[in-house]
């Protein structure tokens, strides 16, 4: 258990950082969340600087145009990109964090020729069209049917909760290619250009007010059999493996943002006061915030356990259910002070009296999408119950 | 950088562990109990396996060993419940004669920030040796000459108390940053205690869940069994983490800051703990709530290591110090 960097990461680190330092302060703001070309220029336009840089697709390998870091680096690297306050991800998170690594593994020449290099260099933004109204935590009971017309697809269905659909370019599609088959055999995983006639895109309104999703329609939308990744009917497969990268590391840099948050409670806290005192000389908060903030940092032990282990064993480890569940409840219980320091001052969502109220309550209501996006919590215990205690399933659900 | 155990810290772990499995099995605990928690034999064995000699330099005869493989070392002595003033013993050697191969028996008190009034000691009547920690220094006291009456009914059945009236001054043996020193690493070392009670108060009620029918199928089955249990994981490895945390921060203090690494591993084990101790005893239900059941033994101590080296309240309101003077720099 050795803690210390080697010089190659140090030196990793180091170089990291001075082109953070170089380049975050000149990039400027981010944009309003209601613009969202402006929002798409804004991360692919980063996403290019990363790719100019050599810092694009940390964990992808050198022949696609990735870093090839090794796992320590990409600690590293989330660690100084959340200290530079460096754009995040943004709209670049299903193509680079699951859609690429997915069409690596698994697409075909072709594919990786056309999308690798776009999607790493921020010139394609792509989205992921995996849930249903009727298929959520149950994924693989989704009903979009494709049938097979000459060497296209005809799809037909209704996709949900698609996040960035609006400005992206492709789309993850799942769809059912064998509707006598047992709902995990009759699944294929198709590239989706999300330009094709049939499409129809209506954004939902989120809790935050804003369209981050969308519910998308497809009507009689003709896919090229040569989008199809991996073979047909085996998408169940090629979708454990998207999974497998969603669920990674995709939150890291969140996790030690939530470091900075703390401290900025603190000074927020230091400023409130009633009764003649600051809210910092309360004992009862002070207990509160330093017992998550201890949280916080075991947190983060956490998330390096788990990654040493990935790197001894090869395979990701069983710890990721754990780190997420974690990670939800204590942003949760973290941005739910931000609320209590505002008080009534929270009733607006935007700042009043000289008080963050619009970044506090943000933060909170953000922080309620963890534990359901990307598997919910109590799918997340499930896993942990029967996959790593080895508990047994629920009965089957009697026959209709 | 590579946090996990090495091959050398996974062999010291499984051999502690078969060590506690063979010596301390289930059926030893009502004997246990008999003794008061104490037994000299297997206080040398343990001894004999280098448990407090375990950071003594091989020049002074120890076994030259750092802060992480205690940690995991105190991990498996937690799992198996094994009773005594073991963390205490540990950090005297070197300290106190003796205290290293087992012929001095030493516990302690940490006074720091409280006075010399009233108090609880553990194990007095098995002590040759007791520790104060105090805020100008670390005192050693004949355990003679304390006036304290044993209490009638311990919380632990394997930790006997004595209520102490009032507390001798005592020889002093290091000067005030050694005690601070010591409290520190006593904090990281309990730690890794509680882990080991998270950890067997979990395998406990698994296999319990397993095996366990109503309504025709395993308890375990049932969400709320099976969640309850997932929960009792999630703690388990974040304990897990903050323990071995502490230990490789100790060892590496230059990475990090070891008080914080410390205080934020008190507080994860020390709520993983006490929280998988009650939730065990929940799954097992009427059943839980029996002395057969080991159940208790793991919430009991998990409350005794509670107290030791800080509460979880105490160590947050340290890492809300430690915030404090983050935010003014
Ligand atoms: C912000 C956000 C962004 C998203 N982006 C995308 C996206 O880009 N693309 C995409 O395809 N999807 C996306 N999703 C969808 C997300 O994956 C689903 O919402 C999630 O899988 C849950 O499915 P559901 O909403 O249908 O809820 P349900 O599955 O209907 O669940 C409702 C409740 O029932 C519980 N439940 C369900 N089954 C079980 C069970 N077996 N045991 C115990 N409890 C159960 C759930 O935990 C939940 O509390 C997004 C969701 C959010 C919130």
């Amino acid at each position: 258990m050795d803690l210390r960097y080697t010089p190659e990461e140090q030196k990793f680190r180091r170089e990291l950082a001075s082109w953070l330092a170089s380049e975050v302060p000149s990039y400027g703001t981010p944009p309003s969340v209601h613009d969202w070309p402006a929002r798409r220029a804004y991360d692919t336009g980063w996403q290019k600087k990363l790719f100019d840089a050599g810092y694009a697709g940390i964990n992808w390998p050198k022949e696609y145009g990735g870093r090839d870091a090794t796992l320590i680096e990409q600690l590293i690297y989330f660690e100084e990109i959340a200290k530079a306050n460096a754009p995040y991800v943004g709209c670049n998170f299903v193509g680079v964090l699951h859609g690429g690594p997915t069409i690596m593994a698994e697409g075909t020449p072709d594919q990786k020729a056309k999308h690798i290099r776009n999607i790493i260099s921020g010139a394609e933004v792509w989205c992921q069209g995996f849930s249903e109204p009727v298929a959520g935590s149950d994924l693989a009971g989704l009903q979009t049917k494709a049938v097979r017309d000459g060497d296209h697809y005809v799809v037909n269905g209704h996709k949900i909760w698609t996040t960035f659909a609006q400005i992206a370019d492709y789309c993850e599609l799942l769809v059912r290619t064998d509707p006598t088959a047992p709902k995990h055999k009759g699944i294929s995983w198709l590239i989706m250009p999300m330009n094709l006639p049939g499409i129809d895109i209506r954004p939902l309104p989120t809790l935050e007010g804003e369209g981050e999703f969308s519910e998308v329609f497809l009507e009689n939308v003709r896919i090229p059999v040569e989008n199809l990744v991996g073979k047909e009917n085996d998408g169940w497969r090629v979708t454990n493996v998207t999974l497998r990268f969603e669920r990674g590391t995709a939150f890291a840099s969140e996790m030690i943002n939530l470091q900075a948050f703390v401290r900025g409670l603190v000074k927020l806290a230091q400023k409130i006061t009633s009764h003649g005192a600051t809210a910092w000389e309360d004992k009862a908060l002070r207990r509160e915030l330093g017992h998550l903030s201890g949280e916080l940092e075991s947190l983060w032990a956490m998330v390096k356990l788990s990654v040493c282990e990935a790197k001894a064993s090869g395979v990701p480890g069983v710890g990721a259910s754990a780190v997420k569940l974690y990670y939800s409840e204590l942003y949760q219980k973290i941005t739910e002070l931000g609320l209590r320091l505002l008080g009534r001052a929270g009733l607006s969502r935007s700042d009043v009296a000289g008080l963050p109220a619009q970044h506090l309550l943000n933060r909170h209501l953000n922080s309620l999408s963890i534990s359901i996006a990307a598997g919910t919590s109590q799918i997340q215990k499930n896993i942990i119950g029967e996959r790593i205690l080895g508990q047994a399933k629920d009965p089957a659900p009697a026959k209709a | 950088m590579d946090f996990q155990p090495t091959e050398d810290q996974k062999a010291l772990r499984d051999g502690i562990r078969s060590f506690c499995e063979g010596q301390v099995p289930n059926e030893r605990y009502p004997e246990l109990e008999k003794s008061k928690g104490f037994d000299r034999a297997l206080w040398s064995e343990l001894a004999e396996m280098g448990i407090f000699s375990l950071r003594l330099p091989e020049s002074e005869g120890g076994v030259g060993l750092g802060y992480a493989d205690s940690v995991l070392v105190f991990e498996e002595l937690g799992r198996r419940l094994v009773p005594g003033p073991l963390v205490w013993s540990q950090l005297a050697a070197g300290l106190v004669k003796g205290a290293a191969d087992g012929t001095a028996v030493v516990g302690g008190l940490d006074q720091i920030g409280g006075g010399d009034g009233p108090c609880m000691v553990e194990h007095l009547e098995s002590l040759d040796v007791l520790l104060v920690l105090r805020d100008d220094g670390v005192y050693q006291i004949a355990p003679r000459t304390l006036q304290g009456e044993l209490v009638e009914f311990p919380l632990d059945p394997l930790t006997p108390v004595h209520h102490v009236k009032s507390l001798p001054k005592g020889e002093k043996i290091a000067d005030a940053a050694r005690a601070k020193r010591l409290r520190l690493e006593g904090a990281a070392l309990v730690a890794g205690q509680q882990l080991g009670l998270a950890e067997g108060a979990l395998d406990l009620a698994n296999e319990y869940a397993k095996g366990r029918e109503q309504f025709g199928r395993t308890i375990g089955s049932f969400q709320a069994v099976k969640h309850m249990l997932a929960e009792m994981f999630v703690r388990q490895e974040a304990a897990r983490a903050g323990a071995y945390n502490a230990g490789a921060t100790l060892d590496a203090p230059e990475v990090a800051d070891v008080e914080r690494a410390v205080s934020a591993a008190k507080i994860t084990a020390g709520e993983a703990a006490i929280r998988n101790g009650r939730s065990c005893i929940q799954v097992h239900g009427g059943m839980g709530f029996t002395w057969e059941v080991l159940a208790h033994y793991y919430f009991k101590r998990a409350w005794v290591l509670e107290n030791l080296f800080g509460t979880q309240d105490e160590h947050a309101e340290k890492i809300a110090d430690l915030l404090t003077v983050q935010v003014q720099a």
